[in-house]
């Protein structure tokens, strides 16, 4: 099913880049390829964006491109660079950061990109969390930042009101979270809580939220000799935590991922703690009332919790030998226009990323849009709410999703009892600082 | 007596020869040439950074415990794949062959799984195992018995094997046919004369006489199990929980393409390479001999 729709959806892209293509080559003008990785419906709405920025001038033909899904994006630009063919601008998933950033010559950093053409670009106008996860170690944005966004808790109001809870005061800390779970378990709930993206959502997440490090070398921002942390005292208890709630029956592992996204606007899970992109999944999907939530805290690891970090792409430019400066030019323009907060606020309304420009959230918030749907402006506040620290700018870690997957391997057995929560981290410290070697090897110069 | 064919022309049978030379050079020689160079060498996801480390992946590979809980699992998966395939193929096959009712349209409906690519196959499979989705899936939940694949070894190994098994004996079933059609109804007739029962049959007799077959698709089956479920197992369980459904094959895709490590990725593919070399060395060898070719 996934195939077939992906196939329909890159023939479509294809179509559509096809008929752009002889368009463009009617009028003269400098042609931008631009590869994505966002399936419908959100494909079809940055289609949409870019579509408003053709038809905003007459000079720059930008040519949309799906790809598949986030890996195999990278992969398709990677294997394009090897063959002299990348393309000008690609969606690159945040943990993909680390990867393109090492890749020296084969990209051209946007603050770079952005002088040598004149076009100038406020990094102080991004949000700060969303700006250090794309930014050098001193501070130079180094690609386009454009569909960001956090985990934040999305919980069922009807289930909620059944088992006795307050349908309007979410839990706000673990503990609370927990007897929640026990509370909607007792009333009937098969699927009490669940999460999807489990390394995303319950190490990287909560090790911002508690300013605690997921690795060394401020989360490996200070250089690639970084190492995992993730097997300290308040990871692994945070771990017992949840393999505790599972046995019970009030937790349910929901798969690698984004699997378990679909358990929650089906009605199976009562608790999700999920991309903020989900809601408008949920929007659509939901026959039931439903509220969002920040996510919970371990009171007793910090008395408020920082700010979260983000998930989601950004673009970024690539080179190749055929390259002219008008074609840079070009992606130059493009990206001046994704910077407008008109655009930005457009795209966080439309479709549940948060704004990654702080004037793009003020103007969702004048135009009224928090107050037409309420929990919308979570993600953003969350993201927002306090100064970001060391442990709460992101992850700079070399084949991050090789370690995403590790972490969830190491639960996997954690889980079925294979192995205790210690150990599971130990076995993912240990796995993933090989990783984390392999990749400072195969990238010094 | 030979025959021999004449070719006037010198260059001609080279260049008769030329396409599939071009072939086996362009998708098998040249791949297989930079795996072997890959395998020796530390590069980055760009290739703008390369360094010869001669035989580091290969050990790095092999002391890795993981990787020998892959081979385990490999062989597991392998084994039962085929043994499932192959034999549930021949008793529908021996059924189909007999004199019933509507036999084509069981011959038809048997043959139907073929045409499905692995990954649709397996999104079937979800549908029917899933535990939230899944029509199965759910009622062996309702019925009390915690069915979660995804967070069992023993379930998941299960159904991707049952996955892939089913998705192979369509093919089985339609060499098993043919061979079963081949075997002259003169001998089976004969041996019922004698009072050779059903089953006597088709031990001294069928199944002898089937057994090029056999052999053929127990050379094709294992390179089955070992290339061809990875769309499977990719859709249905991603190689997990943990590591419990990874393949060498999956993990070969997973460390090149989704971990860019492409050094112990053509390690692996190498180790692969040899191992099924081997294997069908040995098939040729041994099990060959078994077999009855007229």
């Amino acid at each position: 099913m996934l195939t077939r729709r992906k196939l329909a959806v890159s023939t479509a892209a294809f179509a559509l880049a096809a008929g752009f293509t002889g368009a463009a080559y009617a009028q003269q003008k400098t042609v931008v390829e631009f590869w994505h990785g966002l399936p419908q419906p959100l494909g079809g709405q940055l289609e949409q964006v870019v579509k408003g920025f053709n038809d905003s001038q007459d000079k720059v033909q930008v040519n949309p491109t799906f790809k598949g899904s986030y890996p195999e994006t990278m992969q398709a630009a990677i294997a394009a660079f090897r063959a002299g063919n990348a393309p000008h601008v690609v969606q690159m998933f945040e943990v993909g950061t680390a990867t393109m950033l090492s890749a020296g010559p084969a990209i051209k950093p946007v603050h770079q990109l952005m002088s040598e053409t004149g076009s100038g670009l406020d990094a102080a106008a991004y949000i700060p969390a969303v700006r250090g996860y794309y930014s050098s170690k001193d501070g130079k944005m180094m690609a386009l930042p454009f569909n960001s966004s956090t985990t934040i808790t999305f919980y069922n109001k009807d289930a909620f009101q059944k088992a006795g809870l307050d349908p309007n005061k979410p839990p706000a800390t673990w503990p609370e979270v927990a007897d929640a779970a026990r509370k909607l378990k007792a009333a009937g709930v098969t699927c009490p809580m669940t999460f999807s993206w489990p390394t995303w959502t319950q190490f990287e997440q909560v090790g911002a939220l508690h300013d605690k490090p997921f690795a060394s070398e401020a989360n490996g921002f200070g250089g690639l000799n970084a190492t995992l942390k993730i097997n300290d005292p308040f990871f692994v208890k945070h771990l017992q935590t949840l393999i505790d709630l599972q046995k019970e029956g009030a937790l349910r592992y929901g798969g690698r991922d984004n699997a378990a996204d679909s358990l929650f606007p089906s009605g199976e899970c009562a608790m999700i703690q999920a991309s903020s992109g989900l809601r408008g999944r949920i929007v659509k999907e939901a026959k039931f009332n439903w509220g969002a939530a920040p996510l919970p805290y371990w009171p007793d690891a910090i008395s408020s919790p920082k700010n979260s970090i983000i998930g989601g792409a950004s673009f970024w430019v690539m080179t190749s030998p055929k390259r002219t400066a008008d074609e840079y030019k070009a992606v130059a323009a493009f990206f001046s226009y994704l910077a407008r907060p008109e655009v930005d606020a457009k795209w966080h309304m439309d479709t549940g990323y948060v704004p990654v420009t702080l004037q793009g959230f003020e103007l969702a918030k004048k135009e009224g849009f928090y107050e037409k749907n309420p929990g919308a402006e979570v993600p953003a506040e969350q993201l927002t709410r306090t100064a970001t620290t060391e442990n709460t700018m992101g992850l700079r870690l070399g084949n991050l999703p090789e370690i995403r997957n590790i972490i969830q391997e190491e639960m996997e057995k954690a889980f079925q009892g294979q192995q205790t929560a210690q150990q599971a981290l130990d076995n993912a410290v240990k796995r993933g600082d090989t990783v984390l070697r392999n990749f400072e090897r195969a990238n010094k110069t | 007596m030979q025959r021999r064919v004449i070719f006037d022309n010198k260059a001609l049978p080279y260049l008769l020869l030329a396409p599939q030379v071009a072939v086996t050079l362009i998708f098998f020689i040249w791949p297989a040439a930079q795996a072997l160079w890959q395998s020796v060498h530390l590069q980055d996801a760009f290739g703008l950074r390369s360094q010869f480390v001669g035989l580091e992946n290969f050990e790095a590979v092999l002391s890795d415990p993981n990787y020998l809980e892959t081979v385990k699992t490999t062989i597991i998966f392998s084994v039962s794949v085929t043994v499932l395939s192959l034999g549930s193929a021949l008793g529908l096959a021996v059924l189909a062959d007999s004199k019933i009712r509507a036999a084509s349209a069981y011959k038809t409906l048997l043959i139907w799984p073929y045409a499905l690519a692995p990954a649709v196959a397996a999104v079937l499979w979800m549908f029917i195992f899933n535990p939230d989705i899944g029509i199965l899936g759910r009622a062996l939940n309702n019925l009390g018995y915690a069915w979660d694949y995804r967070l069992n070894d023993g379930q998941a190994l299960t159904m991707v094997i049952l996955a892939a098994s089913w998705k192979q004996v369509s093919y089985n079933f339609i060499f098993f046919l043919a061979g079963l059609q081949a075997i002259p109804r003169s001998v089976l007739e004969a041996a019922s004369i004698d009072g050779a029962g059903a089953v006597r049959r088709f031990w001294t007799i069928t199944f002898p006489l089937l057994s090029p077959t056999t052999f053929f698709l127990l050379v094709v089956d294992v390179v089955y199990a070992f290339f061809e479920t990875f769309g499977t197992i990719h859709a249905l369980t991603h190689g997990g929980p943990g590591k419990a459904t990874e393949t060498l094959i999956f993990r070969v895709y997973q460390d090149g393409v989704v971990n860019h490590d492409l050094g112990g990725s053509s390690a692996q593919s190498v180790i692969l390479m040899v191992i099924v070399i081997a294997l069908t060395a040995i098939q040729f060898r041994f099990v060959e001999r078994k077999v009855h070719y007229s």
